[in-house]
């Protein structure tokens, strides 16, 4: 059977320039950077290597680059190190639409007690910057915005934001996991405190990630510890998934170019669904959008059982409904942007990858409108 | 992921009487869009017994086999036969369902007793009765008592994977659990009778404000009563007493054991029988004896 991996925002594969790299840190160059001989030296400076590549993606400096565990990792560290440096400050402000690791975080502080702005978003999902600048004050520790949704792709104007968390002289983490290596981002024009990424959305393995924090930024170690990472991230250094992570931001960077066949790919498999299919509509702001994540949403069913029979023809998807969180309420994101419920329950997400080709959404375009139209059948609302 | 048993996928990817039943003989809906899921199930009875039946689902894999497992149940069933099927046999008969997914199971169950309330002319009220707890998903305290009760449930998480109140804002949540300490306090109460025996107490009895009664919850009501509270009375004094029929408002037994003479019959007849249902289910209730 054919297998299209049309779930990109979730997990990518991994790329095998990028299993390449890794390979001899997972076999003969197993040294601890930390100790002192040449297979020690080898390690440290493939850390090292990586350090710069990934600084290079984000336009950064290698000594802004903390290598973490994951995005989730990166983002509870910013929370904790914002609140921790700043004693005076309490004041959080996120929005609704995050991802859970920064949402999570938000509300624990709130459970302590610490005041928490959530700012909402209209029906496209888009934030209103007169809000952002409203909720902005001197007792303000942390101004955490995404940078693009995972849900419906919408980019936000981290830029803007950014520039009025600037002139504030309010600190700001941007969760950019769904956007880097899929959108441009130069840390030397782009004035945020942290950023937060993730190796596995860009073909690197799962268990690596980084927090970029600004030069000149006061900073408290979330992971404690040993002295790795300059003090400000403990644990052993994770080299081969470190050097995959720097050798698929290198691949990224040298491939921005493709995402616009991408966007291509992601604009003919949507607009031809669209055609195929009455009653959907696209969730998200269709103008500012990740290149390859389309959400749409099918009136009268529910996705999880789109997903299941999308299995069934090799189809690999995501749902914001209820049923597939194991919560009992559909995607948070579409119910922030007042998406009606009789569409919330039947959204599903498809988002490409470079690897996709034109024949995957030709057999997208084949295999999913019978699908949607057997499961309306069944139900008692169309 | 859920795992989910191969008849689950089966049911799901071949569901049995998908469609409508023009001519019904009884429907029944529940669910709604906002919940997620919703059942319509459309029944042919012919002299009491269900002879078709047939579904629409909105919902999930779960919903779509819970309800494709329900049908298969029923089918050939009489109608007081069906009205047996528990949620937990809709799940049984699916191998068994993953715990967040219970609900599913629960709203097949209700989904037959509203076509049924619909069969015999009576409301077709979609929630039972009572106050509602979950403002998200309209679910009331008597709906919630019940599934505690009758499925053991022995915390906030298990009454949100099986009724699903609870599960959406989170407002309710103490209310839940107070509604769960009070529910299990009273399933635990061991009334201690005389002869030393503890008495099991019925849902029924442990729900505090008792609605007006549809024939269906009345014979369950007289066969729980007559169960739990009338034969160990009967039993200790060497007697014994079998449920016969139920018409209405009349109930008629049969009488085993001592009770030999006319004037002690009688006595268990009306003096415990009729006297312990009327109080217990209905004050209109009268008990007659079915000689062997």
């Amino acid at each position: 059977m054919k297998y299209i991996y049309l779930d990109n925002n979730a997990t990518t594969q991994v790329a095998p320039e990028v299993l390449e790299a890794m390979l001899p840190y997972l076999t003969e160059e197993y040294g601890n950077p930390s100790s002192m001989y040449a297979l020690a030296g080898k390690s440290e400076r493939a850390v090292a290597r990586a350090r710069e590549q990934v600084a290079e993606l984000l336009g950064a400096e290698p000594d802004e680059i903390i290598f973490t565990s994951c995005g989730t990792e990166s983002d509870n560290t910013a929370f904790y190190s914002a609140l921790e440096t700043q004693p005076g400050r309490e004041h959080l402000i996120t929005t609704r639409v995050e991802h859970a690791a920064v949402l999570n975080s938000a509300r624990n502080y709130e459970q302590k007690g610490l005041p928490v702005t959530w700012l909402g978003v209209d029906e496209f999902g888009r934030l209103n910057l007169d809000e952002v600048e409203q909720a902005l004050s001197a007792d303000t520790a942390l101004l955490s915005v995404m940078y693009a949704n995972n849900e419906t792709g919408t980019i936000f104007p981290v830029p803007q934001i950014a520039a009025l968390a600037a002139e504030r002289g309010v600190q700001m983490l941007t969760d950019a996991v769904q956007a880097v290596g899929k959108v441009p981002i130069n840390l030397k024009e782009l004035p945020v405190t942290y950023l937060a990424m993730s190796g596995h959305k860009l073909h690197a393995p799962k268990g690596v990630g980084v927090l970029y924090v600004r030069r000149g930024t006061r900073f408290c170690p979330f992971v404690k510890g040993g002295h790795q990472e300059r003090g400000r991230r403990a644990g052993t250094e994770n080299v081969p998934y470190i050097v995959g992570l720097g050798k698929a931001c290198e691949l990224a960077m040298n491939r921005f170019h493709e995402e616009d066949r991408v966007a291509g790919l992601r604009d003919r498999l949507e607009k031809g669904i669209l055609e195929l299919v009455p009653e959907a509509v696209v969730n998200g702001d269709v103008e500012n959008r990740l290149p390859g994540t389309t959400n749409i949403s099918f009136k009268h069913i529910e996705g999880e059982a789109i997903l299941l029979l999308l299995d069934r023809v090799g189809i690999m998807a995501s749902s914001g409904s209820a049923c597939t969180s194991g919560s009992l309420e559909p995607s948070h994101v579409l119910r922030a942007m007042g998406v009606p419920y009789t569409y919330a329950h039947g959204s599903i997400r498809l988002s490409l990858s470079r690897y996709n080709t034109e024949d995957d959404v030709d057999y997208v375009l084949r295999e999913l409108p019978p699908i949607i139209k057997r499961l309306r059948g069944i139900s008692p609302f169309s | 992921m859920w795992q989910y048993t191969d008849t689950v996928h089966d049911h799901f990817l071949n569901p049995r009487n998908v469609g409508v039943i023009e001519d019904a003989d009884a429907v029944g809906e529940v669910g709604s869009l906002a919940c997620g899921d919703a059942l319509k199930l459309y029944l042919k009875i012919d002299n009491g017994r269900i002879v078709d039946a047939r579904f629409q689902t909105f919902g999930c894999a779960s919903a779509i086999a819970s309800s494709s497992a329900l049908t298969e149940l029923i089918k050939g069933k009489t109608v007081d036969e069906a009205l047996k099927v528990t949620n937990k046999e809709i799940a049984d008969y699916l191998g068994g369902l993953p715990k967040e997914k219970m609900h599913c199971s629960v709203m097949g169950q209700e989904a037959l007793e509203a076509a049924i309330r619909n069969w015999k002319g009576e409301d077709v009220v979609v929630q039972e009765a009572g106050e509602i707890i979950c403002k998200c998903f309209g679910v009331t305290d008597n709906t919630v008592r019940r599934a505690i009760w009758e499925n053991g449930l022995k915390s906030l998480e298990d009454i949100i994977d099986y009724t699903k109140a609870g599960g959406a804002c989170g407002q309710c949540h103490d209310k839940l659990q107070a509604l769960l300490a009070e529910t299990l306090a009273r399933m635990q109460v061991k009334e201690v009778d005389p002869g030393g025996k503890p008495t099991g107490k019925a849902f029924e009895e442990i729900r505090p404000a008792r609605p007006k009664l549809t024939n269906l919850k009345r014979m369950q009501l007289i066969m729980q009563v007559l169960e739990n509270e009338i034969r160990p009375e009967l039993q200790r004094s060497g007697g014994d007493v079998d449920l016969v029929d139920v018409d209405g408002n009349k109930v008629y037994v049969e009488l085993h054991g001592q009770n030999q003479g006319d004037a002690a019959r009688r006595q268990t007849l009306t003096g415990v029988i009729e006297r312990t249902l009327r109080e217990k289910v209905e004050n209109n209730i009268h008990v007659f004896e079915v000689s062997q």
